[in-house]
Formats: structure tokens, sequence, C-alpha cells
């Protein structure tokens, strides 16, 4: 059996402005910030909508399904990972995650992704990675 | 208000070092500065305006201007990354214009050899602060994997090849065996950078720039002080400067933001990619160079890995001879900052100062373009086009 060495995650630093999206995740729901003034969603979610401006803007949760937009797997770390954009189902923004759960040498462009939850260190919540359908 | 015409480079220095575990980081500075200075044919008691980025030690460029003891009218610290010093040379010439200095000194140094940094390949955490930090740092992103995404999805959309892309350090290093202060002098062929260990795929050991220490200065000046120097009159002929981001989940990493800053360049500067006889491109990777030569023109869109292979960026050979002194990809990446480097190197070839081997003939107009921060995620751009005169 090959043993690999896996990566810990560093907790992700929560902001009053993010903190209903980590308590998303907390809760295994992977939230996305959309504008009811320009109807479009982004990423990484912020109180103020980067595409028009306006302070309207909500959390809805994503089926978290998606396709991987780009990837590549890092194997010269001490423990190699795949970090990835996946463009989520339903919308055209992508999101920076690694791709977990997987054989690395069969990870492709346009592959059909669902989110998963992975831990990370210290007290801080899990952040939200994906593996293949 | 254009700067075309308005200021010209005098003075040009690259420090020899690769690594200065016997110097400190403002010494470096400070050398770098005098450097350039002597070149020119000016003092620091001519400088009345200093531009510098993040690598200058201290609260912006404060601590070395005490250092150095200048006195000035005009400074100037915009911090884009290795891309700095390409933006500076067009701020300097702004500020010339404007009447607000004559004489620009623009100092960069690093060491992070002697640090013992991972500066390539340990994730990047900009502070909590930082409003991405808490979306990206947990994914491990370094610099090196952020280059491979846009690698790969090059290759995805446009049929790019590992092979292609290994011409651009076949290339480089067919420069570098000119230059003695050059960190890797032998020549590679493309068997050697796809054969070279993986690091992040699909970019290979050879695909990245070297790491080094060391640093560059320029000074920038009026016309009438560059009428009194003895050196050739290198004139600025356009400049262009442009970020590109995330676009709020919108990714593409097929384009740069040189796509904004090389049209805005060439229209300053009355001229087209054809008219370039030599290009200095910025080269953290492989990668790196052929969406840049892309994006400014120089080919179309998902035509760079044809426009590259067959030595087509090698001084006496191709088309577009590129980063002459061996570029960051064998020469010198001075603090993880590209820019200072391709600037200087655009002047020597500008001024027939470059190695005989790798000199362009009749080198009358050059293109210097630096990219800082990440293509991946988000980055600055810098264009400068240059006329001898």
């Amino acid at each position: 059996m090959i043993m690999t060495k896996l990566r810990t995650i560093p907790a992700p630093h929560i902001d009053p402005d993010t903190q209903e999206y980590w308590k998303g995740i907390s809760e295994g729901k992977l939230l996305v910030k959309y504008c009811r003034s320009c109807k479009s969603p982004h990423y990484y979610p912020r109180a103020i909508c980067p595409h028009c401006g306006s302070d309207d803007t909500y959390f809805e949760e994503s089926s978290g399904r998606g396709h991987i937009y780009s990837f590549s797997v890092f194997r010269a770390a001490p423990a190699p990972y795949a970090i990835a954009y996946v463009t989520l189902a339903g919308t055209d923004i992508s999101m920076m995650t690694n791709i977990v759960n997987c054989d690395f040498d069969a990870l492709d462009i346009g592959q059909e992704v669902k989110v998963c939850f992975s831990e990370t260190e210290g007290d801080g919540p899990p952040v939200p990675t994906f593996e293949p359908v | 208000m254009t700067v075309k015409g308005k200021a010209y480079i005098a003075g040009a220095f690259e420090h020899p070092t690769r690594k200065a575990i016997d110097k400190s980081l403002a010494q470096l500075h400070a050398e770098v500065a005098k450097g350039a200075l002597d070149d020119a044919g000016l003092t620091k008691d001519d400088v009345d305006g200093y531009f510098c980025a993040g690598d200058a030690p201290g609260l912006g460029g404060l601590s070395m201007i005490d250092y150095m003891g200048l006195k000035l009218r005009h400074m100037d610290t915009t911090e884009t990354g290795g891309s700095s010093y390409v933006i500076h040379v067009a701020h300097a010439a702004q500020a010339i214009a404007e009447g607000k200095c004559k004489v620009a000194l623009i100092t960069l140094a690093g060491r992070p050899k002697a640090s013992g940094e991972a500066t390539g390949t340990k994730p990047r955490n900009y502070g909590t602060d930082s409003p991405d930090v808490a979306f990206e740092f947990p994914f491990g992103p370094t610099i090196v994997n952020n280059y491979a995404m846009c690698a790969r999805r090059h290759m995805y959309e446009f049929g790019t090849t590992s092979e292609q892309l290994a011409w651009i350090k076949v290339a480089a290093s067919h420069h570098a065996q000119h230059n003695p202060n050059a960190i890797l002098k032998n020549v590679v062929t493309v068997e050697d950078v796809v054969n070279s260990p993986m690091i992040a795929d699909p970019l290979h050991r050879l695909d990245c720039c070297v790491i080094s220490d060391g640093g560059g200065a320029l000074v920038v000046v009026a016309p009438e002080i560059a009428a009194t120097l003895n050196r050739p009159k290198i004139r600025i002929m356009g400049a262009g400067e442009a970020p590109k981001h995330q676009m709020g989940g919108h990714i593409d990493l097929t384009y740069s933001a040189a796509a904004v800053s090389g049209p805005a360049a060439f229209a300053e500067a009355g001229i087209k990619p054809s008219d370039i006889k030599y290009a200095s491109i910025y080269d953290s990777f492989t990668v790196t160079v052929l969406i840049q030569l892309e994006d400014l023109g120089f080919c179309a869109k998902g035509d760079g890995g044809k426009f590259v292979s067959d030595g087509n960026l090698i001084s006496g050979v191709g088309k577009l001879p590129f980063n002459t002194d061996g570029g960051g990809l064998c020469n010198n990446h001075p603090g993880n900052r590209g820019g200072m480097t391709k600037v200087i190197e655009a002047v020597r070839q500008l001024r027939g100062e470059a190695h005989p081997a790798v000199q362009v003939p009749n080198c009358d107009i050059a293109l210097a373009h630096g990219t800082g921060g990440s293509l991946g995620t988000r980055h600055a751009a810098g264009t400068l086009i240059l006329e001898r005169v």
C-alpha cells in the first residue's frame, strides 16, 4: 500500500461580512452570494456586488455541483495536492478549491465534481473542496 | 497628456550578485542606485524624484531615501509586484512631463536566496485583511501552481503543448550562455525541459524562473538633462498599465492584463508589434511569456505555441529576439521581481551594449513588459515602448 502523506489545510480567517458563509459551510451548505439589483452571482462573497456596485446582496444555497475549469497537481509538494478552479453548475462563476478523494492522474478539465467539506487545522470551520461525481 | 518623447532613460544598472549573503537589503538598493547614476554620469545630488516598490525596506520609500541621503521633490511607491519598475518608468516620465522632477531614480533589490525563502512553492499569505485570503490560502495557492492552471487551460483551449512551452526556455538558455553573470548558463533542449522533474503539472522545473538575489536601478531624466549626458539617447515612446483580477468569479486564465496595457502602449507610441526589434517579456514561467506575447499582439490568441517554436525567440535565428540576457528563466529574477531587469536589457539592446552574440542589429525600437502578482488570481501589467534617437 502506498502511504500518501496528507496535507493539513490552514483554517480560513472569518470576517464580519463572511460569517454567514462560513456558518453555512459548518452546516454542510455551500452558499453563493447573489445581487438583487443585477441578478448576478459572485465569488468570493462580498457585502457589495463587484459586478454592479449594489449593496442589496444575499446568500443562496448552491447545488454543490460543478465542473473543473482548470487544475494543477502540485507533484513536488511534500504531500501532493490538486488545486483547481471549479465552475458552479447553473452559474458563470468559478471558485478556487482543492479536488480531493480522487486519482490525481485521472483529473480532467470539464470533469463533473460535487462539493465535500474538508477539515482544517485547529478550531476553524471546514472548507469547501470538491470530489469527482 | 502623453509621455511620448517627454523623458529618457539615461542610466541602467543590474547588480552582478545572485546570492547576497554578505549584503543588507538597504545596501543592495544603494549599490544599484549608485551603479545606475554612475552609468548616466550623474550623482545622488542630481536626483529629485525617487521611485520604489514593496521590496524597499521600511515605510514606503522613506527608509531608503534616508539611507541614501536623497533630497527630493517627488516620490512614488506604486506597488504592483514584479511589474512595478516598468510602471515606475512610465510614472517617472509623467512626473517629468508635469515638471515635478527632472532626474528620477528607480531601485529594486531583494535577497530571497540568502534568506532561504521557498518563493515559488510555498503558499503565499498576504494577511487576513486581504479579502481573498480566506477563500484561497486554505487551498495551497503558490506561484507555480497558479501559473500551472493557466498553462493547463491554455493547452485545453488552444492545443498548446509542453514542447512548445519548452522552446521559450530553450531560447532563454541560448542567450544566457553568453552572460557570465547568469545562474543557468548551459544551453538546454526541448527534451531537457520536458524531462525535468514535474513541479506543478503541467509545469516542469525548467519551465520555472531562477530564484536570485540582487537588484537593479534606472535613471529617467528630462530631455534637457539627457542632452547634457554622454550616453546614447533612449526615449520613452509609449506606456500602458492595467490590472486584471477574478472579475467576481468570471475566471478566464487564457489572457493577462497585457491585453490592455499592450494596446495602450502601442497606441501612445503610434507603432505596431511588427515594428518591435527586440522584446523583454516577463518570464516567471515559460507560460507567462506565451500568454503575454499573444496579449501584446505579436501573434493571435491561441497561436503562441506555434509562434515560440523552432527558435523564433532566439536572437539571430528567430523573428522576435527576447530576453537576450537570459531573462528570469536563466539569468536573474532579483527579489522575485523581474520587471527591472526587463527594462535594463531593453536599454542595453537599444544602446548596442548587449553581448555581441545576442545584440540585435539596428535595434532602434524595443518593448519591455512586466507582470506582477499572479496570472492565476490577480495581477498588474506594465508595458513600455522605447526608442533610440
